[in-house]
């Protein structure tokens, strides 16, 4: 079986690792390339949990294939914060208590980070519409809506 | 084991389909089949062709390459009409993904893009340029779509209706498009589209033909409410009965032509 | 939305502050939520990592003649097989840690299978993929049988047998029954008297918990011949136990590493995954996962059980309801995970928050040829609470009155005498329905306002233990001879009564506490206590409490003997076989020696494979370590 090399950007940095034929995104930036922030929850496009960004848009990682990203630019949760600076979405779900088990978080952090990057003044409406595709079991949706706006608050302030 | 093939032109990528091959678009549909081990798959074959991303508008007419996602069409000025359809499909990351071609294959209870554009009496376009009504496409699905193509419609002249039970995303309990063009102020030549009533999304002719020189008002659509599932056998899933949507399906008819509010 | 205290409420009882409730607080693991640096079971990197995939009956109900793996043995990526009789010993049940059910379900079936999705062999491959299209190039030769997917159609004489272990297709309680028995007062005799009867029938289907981690696990083996295995369990030291039962080593060489869920709701007790992966780390010597995909977790993955309940009130025109029976069913599906106990947990819960003085109830847990049904939020509650709050509305319509003021009326309150024969404490459902009326704008008369969960209580008959009646209906094996109809009191089957005060020691009844250390204290649980009273929860001041270490036999009740119906009696329905000796009851059956007659255990002696229960002297079997003070 021949792998796929894939060279792209993570989270602004080079990254390049082999595809299994046929592998997912997902998959791939767990197994070949480290970053186990995404995560697995359904392999069919339907919970968020493996939500990433490429070229700035959301996407679902467990139904892109990897070889797809190559020479694009993808961002994961595990690449949002600075170092020991959190961003600012995470700053506002921790403040928030925008998380219970803790594993549609990465999902949903990254469905709020192509919201807020598109429109830094969104309303309640447009953030239920842009976490529309993440499920959260644990059903917190309140605290999570609540911190997208904070941090949306927060981002302004800043601006 | 699985091999992954990818073509710079439409063209090619058709010509290497075949038995064992799967054409991926946009993954939505074929990543899943992947990651759920579907052992008939020995090839991928996907192309690059950057033709398959065009949106034209020209001579009034519409082309939307293949591999236009439902977020192209949000983004599209001129599809501003299209928005609430492709806002209809998934949430923000599926529709990143999603595209106008795959769109014909999706199986019920999805395909909502594709009800839209049966109501807008779209054409299909093949790889080596053949063309074909988006009805009789559906019916055997052959052929890698390259565009699809319909005339644009006037202003007010096109409505849409997704009916779920969860929001903001949720799959159709049934959807709806209808294009309602008139001549000397009736109707004429409307046509009505449903998705999740059938197989695949189908056009409610017996609905169409009530509309014919009928008046956009109350007592002008009753016929066409009575019709409303007139020749269909819409299936019972986990979302609905068939029973349900046979009797709801005149509710929503209802509101598709008269207007969210009408009652 | 704004957390509303209503600190005016019971304020005396109280010497907290709740200046904790409601206002934000920092998780401490959220730092590693945000960053998608929580460790769950997932995330942790192996080189070399072999996946599972398992090949599942598509039947309700099927023999399983043969299996041609062949094909699939020889298939790339393919590394082994799990079969059957890879499994030391293939037989378990998940609370036979706490001795309560007998092993009934197979890790891997091997001559049946009673669901769809049950595993039959198991995969080892270098990839998922490998193994997907290995479990497809699977043939097994399938004998489908009839099936059954009603719980009451699988109680009749002609219903095909799920379960081989219950043949019966329901549970077996206390060794006796095939249902659990509440009995309390004298329902039927109330019924008679009552001014309206009221009967309704509920139904709730199963519920998938379906976190969005799916169930999983990985295994590895470590250094000093140990294995780790790092999970998605809820409960670790099940996922040990069973582990090591089914695998036949001992938990020593165990490493289970959990902690961090994406999710459980009570799915992830269950403890599949574990074995699995650890035995095909052991058969293999690399690092393997086992880790279901959504559909798997969907079909195979344990709901909460669907219920059925026919509830029967006897109802008087000012609204008291003067007797309840309940006839109840949870589907455990095919096999028993943790359904057994739910009939259990919802047996204490019944009739409600409601004072009653005559209650009786039948719950069948029922084997059926669904997906075997487990923990989830509340299970055994909450199907039950849906069906007594609808009957409530219906009682309030059939006698013309309001609904909340219903519930107000016949409302526990402090100091009232359940049907499981414990004393309601720190009641508040009256004071919950005044302020739901007040904030849905819902005028209550001055007389309901004026009720009070603290007043009322506690007084003759609601704080007694009525005269019961009892019967020995549907013994182990009876109705599927007998076609007995399920509900309370439905055969000619000998009636006894127990007379008022009696109560028992039954476990399983939860009555008295088994140790002296396990009696709550108030002063603990934030209450002010009023120094002088005592804190025995039991009414009868002579109540003994049993002592650290099990007595030679059960105290005999302290009430007189068996009512005037004339000998022979039968021994109360609460009692384990033998029921506390009374001078006037021959018991039916040569008693099996009681536990606590058993020789001292072994000493502790950790190379051995797990033992069923917990065996330590003065420490009940169901207890499985006593309460820090």
């Amino acid at each position: 079986m021949s792998k796929t090399p894939v060279t792209f950007r993570l989270n602004g940095e080079d990254a390049a690792a082999f595809a299994d034929p046929g592998s997912n995104l997902l998959d791939f930036l767990r197994r070949a390339v480290g970053d186990l922030s995404p995560k697995y929850g359904c392999g069919q496009g339907t919970c968020g949990a493996c939500t990433v960004l490429i070229d700035g848009e959301p996407h679902l990682s467990c139904i892109t294939l990897a070889e797809t990203v190559t020479g694009r630019e993808v961002r994961t949760a595990g690449g949002l914060a600075n170092g020991p600076i959190l961003d600012r979405l995470q700053e506002a779900f921790i403040d928030k208590f925008a998380a219970q088990c803790g594993y549609c978080t990465p999902g949903m952090l990254m469905a709020a980070t192509a919201l807020l990057d598109k429109n830094a003044n969104p309303s309640r409406q447009d953030v239920i519409d842009a976490i529309g595709g993440n499920i959260c079991r644990c059903t917190g949706y309140e605290p999570i809506v609540d911190a997208i706006l904070e941090a949306s608050r927060n981002t302004r302030g800043a601006a | 084991m699985l091999r992954v093939e990818t073509y710079p032109t439409a063209a090619e990528a058709a010509r290497a389909l075949g038995p064992g091959a799967r054409f991926l678009g946009g993954g939505s549909l074929v990543m899943i089949e992947l990651n759920y081990g579907a052992s008939d798959i020995e090839r991928i074959v996907r192309t690059t062709d950057p033709a398959l991303k065009d949106i034209r508008v020209e001579a009034g007419r519409i082309h939307l390459g293949a591999l236009v996602t439902m977020a192209d069409v949000l983004r599209s000025r001129e599809l501003s009409f299209l928005a609430p359809v492709a806002q209809a499909v998934g949430g923000p990351a599926v529709r990143s993904a999603a595209s106008v071609g795959g769109n014909l294959f999706a199986p019920h209870p999805y395909g909502d893009f594709t009800v839209a554009l049966l109501a807008l009496d779209a054409m299909v376009q093949t790889a080596g340029g053949a063309s074909h009504p988006l009805e009789g496409y559906l019916a055997d699905r052959s052929g890698l779509v390259t565009s699809v193509s319909f005339a644009a419609p006037a202003s007010n002249e096109f409505a849409f209706r997704k009916v779920r039970r969860v929001r903001p995303k949720g799959a159709s309990v049934m959807s709806m498009a209808c294009r309602l063009s008139r001549s000397a102020g009736q109707l004429s030549g409307v046509r009505v589209a449903y998705g999740a009533m059938a197989p695949t999304a189908v056009r409610a002719k017996a609905v169409e033909q009530a509309l014919e020189g009928a008046t956009l008002d109350e007592r002008g659509i009753a016929p066409a409410l009575a019709r409303a599932t007139e020749g269909l056998d819409p299936p019972t899933d986990a979302l609905a009965s068939a029973w349900y949507r046979k009797e709801t399906a005149p509710v929503h008819l209802h509101r598709l032509l008269l207007g969210e509010n009408a009652r | 939305m704004a957390v509303e205290f209503r600190k005016d409420l019971f304020a005396d009882e109280r010497d907290d502050s709740f200046d904790q409730i409601g206002q934000p607080r920092v998780r401490q693991d959220i730092e590693g939520h945000v960053t998608g640096r929580s460790p769950f079971f997932d995330d942790h990197l192996f080189d070399g990592l072999l996946h599972v995939r398992c090949v599942r009956s598509p039947h309700h109900h099927a023999r399983i003649r043969s299996i041609d793996a062949s094909d699939a043995e020889r298939m790339e990526g393919v590394v082994r097989l799990i079969w059957p009789r890879d499994i030391p010993r293939n037989m378990n049940t998940l609370l036979s840690l706490i001795n309560f059910g007998r092993d009934d379900e197979p890790l891997l079936a091997e001559r049946k299978t009673a669901y769809v999705g049950e595993p039959v062999l198991a995969v080892i491959a270098t990839s998922v993929q490998a193994a997907q299209r290995a479990v497809a190039a699977v043939r097994v030769d399938w004998e489908v049988l009839p099936h059954v997917l009603d719980v009451e159609e699988a109680l009749t004489p002609d219903a095909p047998v799920v379960n081989d272990e219950y043949p019966n297709n329901t549970f077996d309680y206390h060794d006796r029954y095939d249902h659990q028995k509440l009995r309390f007062g004298d329902p039927e005799a109330a019924l008679a008297r009552a001014d309206h009867v009221v009967e309704g029938t509920y139904q709730m289907s199963p519920i998938e918990q379906a976190p969005v981690e799916t169930c999983g696990a990985i295994a590895a083996p470590e250094t000093n011949n140990r294995i780790v295995c790092y999970t998605s369990t809820q409960a670790l030291f099940f996922s040990i136990g069973v582990t090591g039962k089914l695998l036949e080593i001992p938990s020593s060489r165990l490493h289970f590493i959990g902690g961090t869920v994406g999710g459980g709701f009570g799915g992830k007790v269950d403890s599949h995954h574990e074995p699995i992966a650890v035995l095909a780390s052991l058969l293999t010597g690399k690092p393997v996962k086992y880790m279901w995909d959504r559909a798997e977790e969907m079909q195979a993955g344990a709901p909460r059980s669907g219920e059925r309940w026919r509830i029967k009130d006897g109802v008087m025109n000012d609204g008291r309801i003067v007797a309840r029976i309940f006839t109840g069913f949870f589907d455990a599906g095919a096999y028993t995970r943790l359904t057994s106990y739910g009939v259990q947990k919802c047996t204490g819960h019944l009739p409600g928050p409601y004072t009653i003085p005559n209650v009786a109830s039948n719950i069948f847990c029922v084997y059926t040829n669904r997906t075997p049904s487990t923990a989830m939020r509340g299970f055994g509650i909450t199907g039950v609470d849906f069906a007594i709050e609808c009957h409530m509305d219906k009682v309030a319509e059939r006698v013309g009155m309001d609904p909340i003021e219903l519930r107000i009326l016949n409302a526990y309150r402090d100091g009232d005498m359940k049907a499981h024969r414990r004393l309601a404490k720190n009641c508040a459902l009256i004071e919950s329905c005044q302020v739901v009326a007040q904030k849905a704008d819902w005028r209550l008369s001055p007389d309901a306002m004026a009720q009070s969960s603290l007043a009322g209580g506690g007084t003759d008959w609601r704080a007694a233990i009525p005269e019961t009646v009892t019967d020995d209906e549907g013994k182990i094996g009876e109705r599927r001879r007998s076609g007995l109809a399920p509900d309370p009191f439905a055969g000619t089957g000998q009636r006894g009564r127990v007379a008022a005060g009696t109560f028992s020691d039954h476990p399983a009844t939860g009555n008295a506490p088994q140790r002296d250390d396990m009696i709550a204290e108030a002063s603990r649980l934030g209450f002010k206590v009023d120094t002088g009273a005592p804190s025995a929860p039991m009414p009868q001041a002579e109540r003994p409490v049993a002592p650290p270490a099990p007595p030679p036999a059960a105290p005999p009740p302290p009430t007189a003997p068996h009512g005037s119906q004339g000998a022979p009696t039968l021994p109360s329905a609460y009692s384990e076989a033998p029921p506390a000796p009374t001078p006037t009851v021959t018991p039916p059956a040569p008693p099996p020696a009681p536990a606590s007659t058993a020789p001292e255990p072994e000493p502790y002696r950790p190379e051995q494979p797990f033992q069923r229960g917990v065996k330590r002297p003065g420490v009940s079997r169901f207890i499985s370590g006593s309460r820090r003070r």
